[in-house]
C-alpha cells in the first residue's frame, strides 16, 4: 500500500490499484454521511479530484493517487458511508483504476515513510 | 489572516484537556468537537443533555447611570434608549422575561440578532442584560454605547463564563446543581447562587431543546463546567454540532443566513417585530418592514429539504422547476436528526410556500428540494402552562 500526502492509499494487484483515503483521514473527518464516487469509465490523472466525502460539518474532495481509467467503484459505499470511519483502509475503499502509469506508483510514500509524515503534523 | 492572538475563554484549556479539536471562531479559541465528533455529539444532546461553552458571545450590561428610585420608570427609561436601534418592544418586558430581538440600521437591515433581559431585583431596574452575538460584538457594544449616549453606561461581562445545558435531560442536570433553574420557564431568567457566587441562570438556548445558559464569572466557571460534567448524563458538545442543531431548529446564525441587507420580513423573523413597535412605527426601517409585510417584499428565507444527492451548503443556488436561479443556501447540510440533508436559504415569496418544489446546485448537478415548515425538528421548550 502506498499513500498520498492528502491522505489517499493506493494498492496494486497487477496493473489494477484499489484506491481509497487513509484511517488518518477518515479520523480528520469524522463521521462521513454522504459519498460521490466517479463513474466506471472515468478517466483520472494523478492529482484530479475524483471522490467527494461529506461530515455533517463539510464536503471534501478525494484526489487520485494516481492515474488511469475506472474499472469498478465500490457501490455499496453511498448506501453506507459509516464504512468509510469503520474501514477505511480495508472495505471503506472507493475505485479501482486500470493503471495507465504505474510508475507513479514510485513517487508515492510507503507505510514507514506516511506515518513518518503524520509525525510531523 | 491576521497576527492577533487568539482569544481565549475561561473554559478554553478544559476542552484541550478534554481533547477537544480547536477552531477559530469570532476571534476565539473555540472546540468544534470533541471525541465523539459531531454526529454523537448531535444525537446525544437531542436525547440527553449537552455542554457548550459559548463564552465567546457578547453578554454585557446597560444600565441608566442615574436612578430615580421608581422601578418602572427607571425600567422605561433604559428601554427607551436601547429602543432606538432594534424592533423588540423592551418596555413590556416582566421582571427576568427574556426576549429575541434584532439590532437594524436605518435601512431596516439586520446588524445583529440578540438577547434583551429585564433583570428580577429592585436594585437592578433600569438595567438590561444584552447578550451579543461573538463576530459582531465589538460593533454592538459601539451602536449600543452611542445610543445610551451619557444616561447610560454599558458594562461589558464578556470575560464571564457562559455555558449553555441543552436537552431532555438539561432540566433534571441543572436543577440538581443550581435549584433555581426548574421554576424557570422558556424565555426567563433569574439570579442564583453556585458555591456562594451569584450567576444568572436563563431557561433559553440555541438547539430548539429545552436548557439554559447560565453566566458565571470567569473564576468559577470552570468548576461549574466540571461539576456539570460529573452528571453521566452531560457531555460536551462543540461548535460543529451547535450548528448542526440550530439548523434544525430552524434559527438563524448571523453572518451566514442574516445580514445588514436582510430585514425582519425578509429573514422570517417578523414575531421579532413587537406589536407596540408595529403600531407606533417607531424602529429603524419601519416603514420598509411594514411595506413587506404589507406584500412589498422581494425574498424570504425559508427550510429546505433536498431530496437526493449531497447536502446543498452555504453559496449553493437555488433554482425553480425551469432551472432559472431563483435564491441562494445561506446555511446547509446533513441533518443528524432526520438522516438527510436540510438547508436554509432565501426565495422569492411566491416560491416560499411548504411543498413548493425547487432545486438546489450542488457541484454542478440539479438536485430535487422542497421548501418545508421550520422548524425541521420539533422544538421542545419548557413554556409555562397557560
Amino acid at each position: 500500500m502506498r499513500f498520498t500526502k492528502d491522505h489517499e492509499w493506493v494498492e496494486a494487484d497487477g496493473d489494477v490499484a484499489t484506491l481509497g483515503i487513509t484511517a488518518y483521514a477518515a479520523e480528520q473527518l469524522g463521521d462521513v454521511v454522504f459519498i460521490e464516487l466517479p463513474s466506471v469509465g472515468k478517466s483520472l490523472k494523478a492529482g484530479d479530484a475524483f471522490a467527494v466525502v461529506e461530515s455533517v460539518k463539510a464536503a471534501s474532495d478525494v484526489y487520485a493517487p494516481i492515474s488511469g481509467d475506472v474499472v469498478e467503484v465500490n457501490a455499496e459505499l453511498p448506501d453506507a458511508p459509516e464504512t468509510v470511519n469503520a474501514m477505511p483502509e480495508k472495505d471503506g475503499w472507493f475505485a479501482k483504476v486500470k493503471l495507465s502509469n504505474p510508475a507513479e506508483l514510485d513517487a508515492l510514500m510507503d507505510r514507514a515513510a506516511y506515518e513518518q509524515f503524520l509525525s510531523t503534523l | 489572516m491576521s497576527d492577533t492572538p487568539l482569544k481565549t475563554t475561561p473554559l478554553t484549556d478544559a476542552h484541550r484537556a478534554a481533547g477537544a479539536r480547536m477552531v477559530e471562531f469570532g476571534g476565539y479559541d473555540m472546540p468544534v468537537q470533541y471525541a465523539d465528533g459531531v454526529l454523537k455529539e448531535h444525537l446525544w444532546t437531542r436525547s440527553h443533555c449537552g455542554l457548550f461553552d459559548v463564552s465567546h458571545m457578547g453578554p454585557s450590561f446597560l444600565r441608566l447611570k442615574t436612578l430615580s428610585g421608581d422601578a418602572k420608570a427607571d425600567h422605561a427609561a433604559i428601554c427607551a434608549l436601547l429602543e432606538s436601534i432594534v424592533c423588540g418592544d423592551l418596555r413590556g418586558l416582566k421582571r427576568g422575561q427574556l426576549r429575541y430581538t434584532l439590532l437594524l440600521n436605518q435601512q431596516g437591515g439586520i446588524i445583529d440578532d440578540l438577547m434583551v433581559g429585564r433583570p428580577v431585583g429592585d436594585s437592578r431596574q433600569g438595567t438590561l442584560q444584552i447578550i451579543v452575538n461573538a463576530g459582531t460584538k465589538e460593533g454592538d457594544f459601539a451602536r449600543i454605547a452611542a445610543a445610551a449616549g451619557d444616561a447610560a453606561e454599558l458594562v461589558r461581562a464578556d470575560d464571564r463564563g457562559l455555558i449553555a445545558v441543552q436537552g431532555p435531560e438539561a432540566a433534571a442536570v441543572t436543577a440538581a446543581i443550581i435549584p433555581e433553574a426548574a421554576d424557570l420557564s422558556f424565555m426567563t431568567l433569574t439570579p442564583a447562587e453556585y458555591e456562594g457566587e451569584r450567576v444568572i441562570i436563563s431557561r433559553s438556548g440555541y438547539t430548539g431543546e429545552d436548557g439554559y445558559e447560565i453566566l458565571v464569572r470567569p473564576g468559577s466557571a470552570r468548576k461549574l463546567w466540571d461539576r456539570l460534567l460529573q452528571d453521566e448524563r452531560a457531555r460536551p458538545i462543540g461548535l460543529g454540532a451547535r450548528d448542526s442543531l440550530r439548523l434544525e431548529a430552524g434559527l438563524p446564525l448571523y453572518g451566514h443566513d442574516l445580514d445588514e441587507t436582510i430585514s425582519p420580513v425578509e429573514a422570517n423573523l417578523e414575531f421579532a417585530i413587537s406589536k407596540r413597535r408595529r403600531e407606533v412605527e417607531d424602529f429603524p426601517g419601519a416603514a420598509r418592514a411594514l411595506g413587506e409585510l404589507a406584500g412589498k417584499l422581494g425574498r424570504r428565507r425559508v427550510g429546505l429539504r433536498v431530496l437526493e444527492g449531497a447536502p446543498a451548503r452555504e453559496g449553493a443556488e437555488i433554482v425553480d422547476r425551469d432551472g432559472a436561479v431563483v435564491g441562494k443556501v445561506t446555511s446547509g447540510g446533513f441533518s443528524p436528526s432526520l438522516g438527510a440533508p436540510i438547508a436554509m436559504g432565501y426565495v422569492p415569496p411566491a416560491l416560499a410556500e411548504p411543498g413548493a418544489a425547487l432545486g438546489v446546485i450542488v457541484r454542478g448537478k440539479r438536485q430535487a428540494a422542497e421548501v418545508t415548515a421550520m422548524p425541521f425538528v420539533p422544538h421542545r421548550y419548557h413554556r409555562k402552562p397557560a
